[in-house]
């Protein structure tokens, strides 16, 4: 695996008459953890469901390794290397947890394949071994979130899309789901555009950012750089 | 007399059970209540009429080849028809399958050799009798009983041990979260259709020498809707227990009570199950944990 470059330029999209997305651009490059912070309805999550083709922009374009992928059937999106984690924590409720993984391997030829990938993914989630047989409906909150993490990470991917992963998370899980998310963008070199409204959670992981206000877009700046910055802070770290 | 009824009960359920598991199967995946369902059922009748009566293939080719061509016929049903409905008003949908199944009534009629007469195929297994536990046993109710039975078997190894299986219980969960792994959704629920439609094929192959062959036969077929209900809409072993369940209520007042009870019988119980327990004997909700 090695972490794919992510090209969004001049997105707009909406639901019917209002747009939410406004000429949104940002890059993500190989390797990198970019943080996407912006308050609830800045289009945050249209903006990921644009990428992985759940929706249609109806203008811009994005790229994957400088060919187009606007327009592709949103299930095809994982054979091309990018894995969408929807916002809240949306397992297959009445499959066990190993269903699910091997669900997430559906995209990957049958076989051998899948049950390495699970190995690996045990080795970041050691609690999902434990819950192997268990039906993912009835995990805790926590656990839910590091399966649907784990799920996405079983089609290999090469970029990682994730909603708010730290959403209904108390502060404790929060950190351990991000320090695996660090890990695996280092250790597997995956690219993660991270979706976030906890900016505190997600700037101690992300190497870049952006803002993302009434559906436009910041340039892009380096986490220090937000971490220390006075509007940021009064906006989004809760403190000022 | 008591064990004779029983075994027409069973055997008569076992035929609802295979319809309403391919209807549930397809309410589950798709949400679509499909009311083609028994004219499905009717097809399924004609196609082993054509293949074993009027072809004069073997029994069991004839049997294999009208299911699967029941089968494909609720693949394109799905891939031409429902699949480019979904997400409409569930009354347009519903009305969607009521205008199917009137029109596959119709193209009965007219198809050479297929016509509104009732008409009948050969089995191997006609006016024969075995011996169970010194018991006399018709041998047509007794393969009903064994062929539903291997179905379920084998549609519990699907859905527990196949990829496919398992994908088609994703989809049906979280459509989106299977989108995401890279599941076709259209591709595999017009697949849940073909599956949905092979095992009501199933039962109008075996259910033909008792009802004999016609367009209006897929009416039985509607008594999937009762058993479907009385085992908690949306549940499998439900849906299996239900359709049993109809069959022994039907026989069982038939012969005690009367002929007109014997119509109305699964209708009451319907109501009566709506009445009193709406989740039905099976309808069991998994709470999500938040």
């Amino acid at each position: 695996m090695s972490g794919g470059r992510l090209l969004v330029d001049g997105l707009t999209a909406g639901y019917g008459r209002s747009s939410v997305l406004n000429d949104v651009s940002l890059e993500l490059d190989r390797g990198q953890v970019i943080a996407l912070l912006g308050a609830n309805g800045a289009g945050k999550t249209t903006l990921l469901r644009c990428i992985s083709g759940l929706i249609r922009p109806t203008r811009g374009s994005v790229s994957l390794e400088g060919a187009s992928i606007v327009g592709c059937a949103p299930h095809t999106l994982i054979r091309r290397g990018i894995a969408h984690v929807p916002e809240g924590r949306q397992p297959f409720p009445h499959l066990s947890v190993r269903e699910n993984l091997l669900m997430g391997a559906y995209s990957l030829p049958a076989g051998k394949a899948a049950t390495q990938v699970l190995d690996l993914v045990y080795h970041y989630f050691p609690i999902l071994k434990e819950r192997t047989r268990q039906l993912a409906g009835l995990l805790s909150g926590g656990e839910q979130q590091m399966l649907v993490i784990a799920r996405a990470l079983m089609g290999r991917p090469q970029i990682l899309l994730l909603d708010e992963p730290s959403l209904g998370l108390s502060p404790k899980l929060v950190g351990t789901v991000f320090s695996i998310i660090r890990r695996i963008n280092e250790e597997q070199q995956i690219s993660v555009l991270l979706v976030e409204q906890n900016a505190n959670a997600a700037l101690q992981v992300a190497t870049h950012g952006y803002l993302l206000e009434h559906g436009r877009a910041s340039r892009k700046f380096d986490a220090a750089e937000l971490l220390a910055s006075d509007e940021v802070r009064k906006s989004y770290l809760g403190h000022g | 007399m008591i064990a004779e009824l029983l075994l027409n009960g069973i055997a008569l359920g076992c035929v609802y059970s295979l319809i309403a598991l391919g209807f549930v199967l397809i309410f589950k995946a798709t949400g679509i209540v499909n009311f083609a369902q028994g004219d499905i059922m009717m097809l399924g009748s004609f196609f082993g009429l054509t293949t074993i009566g009027l072809w004069g293939m073997p029994y069991l080719l004839g049997f294999v080849c009208a299911v699967l061509a029941t089968a494909v016929c609720g693949y394109l049903f799905n891939r031409l028809l429902l699949q480019h409905v979904v997400g409409r008003p569930e009354f347009q949908i519903i009305m969607v399958t009521i205008g199917l199944g009137y029109i596959l009534r119709t193209i009965a009629g007219v198809v050479p050799g297929w016509g509104s007469l009732p008409q009948r195929f050969a089995t191997p297994f006609d006016g024969k009798v075995d011996v169970v536990f010194g018991m006399p046993v018709s041998q047509e109710r007794l393969v009903i009983v064994l062929v539903t039975a291997g179905l379920m078997v084998l549609l519990f190894l699907f859905f527990r041990f196949t990829r496919v299986g398992i994908a088609m219980q994703a989809a049906s969960q979280n459509k989106t979260a299977a989108t995401l792994v890279g599941i076709s959704v259209p591709g595999v629920n017009s697949l849940v259709w073909a599956l949905g439609a092979g095992m009501a094929g199933v039962a109008g192959i075996l259910i033909a020498p008792i009802t004999f062959v016609y367009p209006g036969v897929g009416y039985v077929g509607l008594l999937a809707f009762p058993a479907a209900v009385l085992g908690g809409f949306g549940s499998l072993p439900g849906a299996f227990v239900g359709g049993i369940v109809i069959g022994l209520l039907e026989v069982f007042s038939g012969f005690y009570l009367s002929e007109w009870v014997r119509n109305a019988a699964p209708y009451m119980a319907l109501l009566a199950v709506l009445f009193i327990r709406p989740s039905g004997l099976f309808g069991v909700r998994l709470q999500k944990k938040v």
